[in-house]
This record gives C-alpha cells, structure tokens and sequence, in this order.
C-alpha cells in the first residue's frame, strides 16, 4: 500500500545539513495499522510527511498504492492527497468553523450533491459519536471531541490510507484508548490502512499490527508486535519495550541498593521474559517444585499482545547454586529469556 | 438651544455648508482611499505571507522587494508624501489638488500600514491548519482564501479599524494641503482666522467618527470569534 524506496530528507537551516530521514525503505501493507516509534527528533514526523509529500523527499521514491507521488505533479498530487487522510497531535481544526463545516471542508470539491453531502457528512458524525455537536466551535469541544472532529474531517474523502502524527499524545490516558478504539474501528471496518506515528510503546501495543523503531533518522527494526516486543533487537527497542512495563525497575534498585535486592547469601535476582507465544505452562511453580528454590517475586508484568501473553518476572531466588543453574537450564530450554541480573 | 449654541460656537453657525461640505469631502476620501488601501494592503498582505521564507509559495526575491517597499514607504513622513507626489497625482488623477488629488498620497501612506497589519493578522494563523490543508489537497488559491482569510477574520477587521482610524487622521492632514475636508475647515477657520470654537466641534466630530468606527470594528471583530 505504501512504499518507500531509498527515501532521505535533508532540512538545510542557517548553513547546516540536518538529516532528518536517511535511506528509509519500508513497505507498509494494505489494511494494516503500523505504528512508527522514535523519541522526538527520531525523524518519524518526517518521515510520515514523506507519505503525503507535506515533506518533499531530498532522494529516493514514494509509492502509494502503487502510484509514485514523488514522480507526480503539484496538480496530480492534490488529487492523490485527497486518498490520503491526516490527522494531529494538535488537532488543526478550523476555530472559524463549526464541527459540521470542519467534516465538510474536503467536501467542498466532490462531486457530490448537497444532498448526498450532508448524508455523507451525517454518518461520519455519527461514526465518531458527536452527532449532537454538530453546531458547535472547536473551543467549546474537550481535546478528545475535537482528535473525533479531525478523524471525521480525515475520512471525509474516503481515504485509502489516514496518517496519524501524534494523534494521542495530547490527550489523557483514558480519552487516548477511546481514540485508539476508534481507529481500530476505522481500520477494520472500513479497511483503511493506517500510520501511526507515537513515542509511545502503549499505543503500538494496544492497537498496531506491525511496528518500525526509528532512531537518529533510520529505521533500526521493524516487523510484528509480538515479535519486536518478545525479542527485541536494538538498545532502542528494549528501552521502549521496558518503558511498558515496570520489570526495569529493578535495575534502578540494585542500583540504588534498596533493602530489597540486598541478598542473603544463596540468593540471585533473576529476569525472565516470555519469548514463545505461549505462557501458559504453569513454570514457576514446576521449578519451585523440582528443583527446590523459593521464588520471591518483585516484579511481573504479563500482558496480552495480538491474543499471546508477553511480558516478564523478576523474581528472588533462594536455594542450592546447582538447583538454581538447573533450572536456568530448563527456562531457557522452554524459551524463556533468563537474565541473572544480581548474584549473591 | 439655539440661542446657548449660538453663544458658544458662533463662528460655527456662521458657515453650515461650508462644515457640510467639508464633512462630505472627508468621508468621500477617507471612502475611495479606504477601499483602494483595502484591496492593495490585503494583496500585499498575501504576497508576503504566502512568499515569505517557509510560506506557501516561497520566493525570496518577490518577498524582499516588496518588503523593502514597504518599509521604504513607511519611513516617508505623510507630509513630505503629500507634496512629493504631486507629479504622480497629476498623472494618475489628473490635478493634485482638492479630493481628487489626495488619493494618490493617502494610498501610499497608508497601504504600507495595512499591508503589516494584514501580514500580522496572517501571521496569527496556526501554521497546523495550512498543514491540514495541504494535506487534504487544497491548492494556493484556496489556501488563501479559506484559511488564511477565513481564520483570520477578527485580525483583518481590528487591523482594518486601526488603519481607518488613522487615516482619519492623514485625511485631516491632507487639508493643509489644499485637500478640502474637516483638516482644511479646521485650519482655514480655527487656525487661521483665530475661532477657536471651530477647531472644538471639529475635534468633537472627529472623535465621534473615530468611536463609531471603532465601534463597529469591534462588533464585527466579536461576532468571528467562536
């Protein structure tokens, strides 16, 4: 659905070169919600402005439904805009116009009747839920009423693919899951192919298929959720998978030396993280068992990703060194990721 | 009434038409060169927000030309404008003298001040909307006129106030200069042939001008605010 070849842009400002986006190919499937992660200044605004052309890329191609808009004319990409939705972290709603003429400014041109206009425009309302707001401004809406007036406006045109630059990422954890469950709505049931562009691994988490991590410009990994967040590769990607779940915290304690990681002798900390995609054995409690260790556990955090568990423990272990190394032995042979983070 | 009147403002009661007559005079210019300032100021005002570095249609050299115009015109005190350009009155209108020969160098002393206002204005609309906008494929032309010009109207309309407001003011100004008009009544009348109380009642409908002006600049200001 959306392709990019080889794909650079470099901002010139006061004498300097800035590479923003360096050599990106990536390919983003049709009727897939694929989120692109990176701290601020990762380059993944850019890049996600590369799709629509508001950023004209300094090399390489961009194909969107396989039409090269990097190859079209100013004429012709205004029209291949309109296939493609966008909407802010800031919202950009129009403050001159009611939430009715918000959703039907990309209407202005089509040629529908007037008729067939308000129709259009009546259900896009109702699909976000703010029928009722219709002859309202955007200051009197709350920023999540406002984020559904910016999707209704997006898909006015019926668009192919709807960007998202920080959609969520002004708004609060609560109103953020229902505009995350809006686009998952969107995506399936009108088939919409979308692009999320976020800093944060929750909302990857909660609603992508598919994840690109990008740092410093570059794209450094990429594939499913599940995949990226049981094992994932780059620094990077283990510092935003970790930021989801408390399990790193531990290191901030040994550090520290809080009471709690202060061993007894036999003692050791471990880290275990579910790799496969199935968690169901019952293995803490089958090593406790067999090898005769008590398992203190400090951390845990399991949560369900595309319908597999995912997530890790940290846990005290007591016991004989040997019982301790044997059991390391069996998670690892059940693929589970053992990491002795302290030994005492 | 009459009679209290006619004890404090005799020289005024002397010459109705003439007050009249230079009342008429100064709506009329401050009206044709209004509405000439109107259009070349918002004009300017597109051009150099849509030309200027990280604009719509960015070009540095059409943005630096005319704002050094701008700012060129700027710097020229009213009155020097007024005589200097004579010659280009008397080419454009044809004399440079009376109604007709004011227009040309109130345009050009105003025009400058509107065209920064209107950039002003445009200047306060947020760059996300422009960005909105193109991303939902509009072109220039509708770019300008349904965001730029839509979102900024309560800008357009205090900016506007503020630029009739003084050219009220340069309009007066004119009047010594053979213009006609309340500047000229108030000079030839008040200043001249020493009756002060010409001078007040041409200060008092001055200012009576000025409020109604203002006031309903800032009525149509308020009724674009949502």
């Amino acid at each position: 659905m959306i392709r990019f070849e080889n794909v650079s842009k470099t901002f010139v400002s006061g004498g300097r070169a800035v590479e923003a986006v360096k050599n990106v190919d990536l390919e983003i499937g049709k009727g897939k919600v694929y989120g692109i992660i990176g701290f601020s200044g990762a380059g993944k605004s850019t890049l996600v402005r590369c799709i629509n052309l508001l950023e004209r890329p300094s090399g390489g191609k961009v194909y969107v439904d396989d039409v090269e808009l990097t190859g079209l004319s100013e004429a012709e990409l205004r029209k291949q805009r309109k296939n493609i939705g966008m909407i802010f972290q800031q919202f950009n709603l129009f403050k001159s116009r009611t939430v009715y003429e918000n959703v039907a400014f990309p209407l202005r041109k089509s040629s529908l009747t007037k008729a067939e206009k308000e129709e259009k425009i009546h259900q896009l309302l109702e699909l976000v839920g703010l029928t009722e707001y219709k002859k309202a401004y955007p200051s009197q809406l709350s920023g999540g009423q406002k984020q559904r007036v910016a999707i209704a406006r997006a898909l006015a045109n019926d668009p192919k693919v709807l960007l998202s630059d920080e959609s969520t990422s002004a708004l609060d954890p609560q109103t953020t899951k229902s505009i995350l469950k809006l686009l998952k709505k969107v995506n399936e049931e009108m088939g919409i192919t979308i692009v999320i562009i976020t800093h944060e691994m929750q909302v990857v988490k909660d609603i992508c298929d598919e994840v690109a991590v990008m740092e410093d410009g570059r794209v450094v990994e990429q594939g499913g959720v599940f995949e990226v967040f049981a094992s994932p590769k780059q620094p990077i990607t283990k510092n935003f998978v970790d930021s989801t779940s408390n399990l790193s915290r531990i290191y901030e304690l040994v550090e520290e030396k809080h009471p709690l990681t202060v061993l007894k002798k036999g003692q050791c900390i471990l880290r275990l993280r579910y790799l496969k995609q199935d968690a169901s054995e019952a293995l803490v409690s089958y090593i406790s068992r067999k090898y005769d260790l008590d398992m203190n556990i400090i951390f845990g955090n399991i949560e369900l990703i595309d319908e597999n568990p995912i997530g890790g423990l940290v846990a005290i272990v007591s016991g004989e060194k040997a019982s301790v190394e044997k059991a390391i032995t069996y998670l690892e042979n059940k693929q589970i990721g053992v990491e002795v983070i302290l030994d005492a | 009434m009459l009679e209290f009147l006619g004890k404090i403002i005799p020289n005024v009661l002397d010459k109705p038409d003439a007050l009249a007559e230079s009342i008429q005079e100064t709506l009329i210019m401050t009206l044709w060169s209004g509405v000439l300032i109107f259009v070349l100021g918002m004009a300017f005002g597109i051009i150099l927000t849509v030309t200027k570095h990280g604009g719509i249609c960015e070009n540095r050299g059409v943005f630096q030309i005319l704002d050094k115009c701008i700012n060129f015109f700027r710097s020229i005190p009213f009155i020097i404008l007024l005589t200097g350009l004579m010659p280009l009155s008397r080419f454009i209108m044809g004399t440079a003298i009376g109604v007709p020969g004011a227009i040309v160098p109130l345009v050009f002393g105003a025009t400058p001040f509107f065209t920064r206002q209107i950039e002003n204005a445009f200047a306060e609309v947020d760059p996300g909307l422009i960005e909105a906008a193109q991303a939902m494929g509009c072109s220039t032309p509708e770019m300008v006129f349904q965001v730029y010009i839509k979102e900024s109207l309560p800008g357009i309309a205090r900016g506007t106030t503020i630029t009739i407001i003084s050219l009220l003011g340069l309009v007066a100004m004119a009047g010594a200069v053979g213009a006609g008009g309340l500047g000229d009544f108030a000079i030839r009348y008040g200043h001249d042939r020493n009756q002060a109380d010409v001078t007040y009642v041409t200060v008092i409908i001055l200012v009576i001008f000025v409020s109604v002006i203002q006031y309903i600049g800032t009525f149509i200001e308020k009724k674009n605010i949502h």
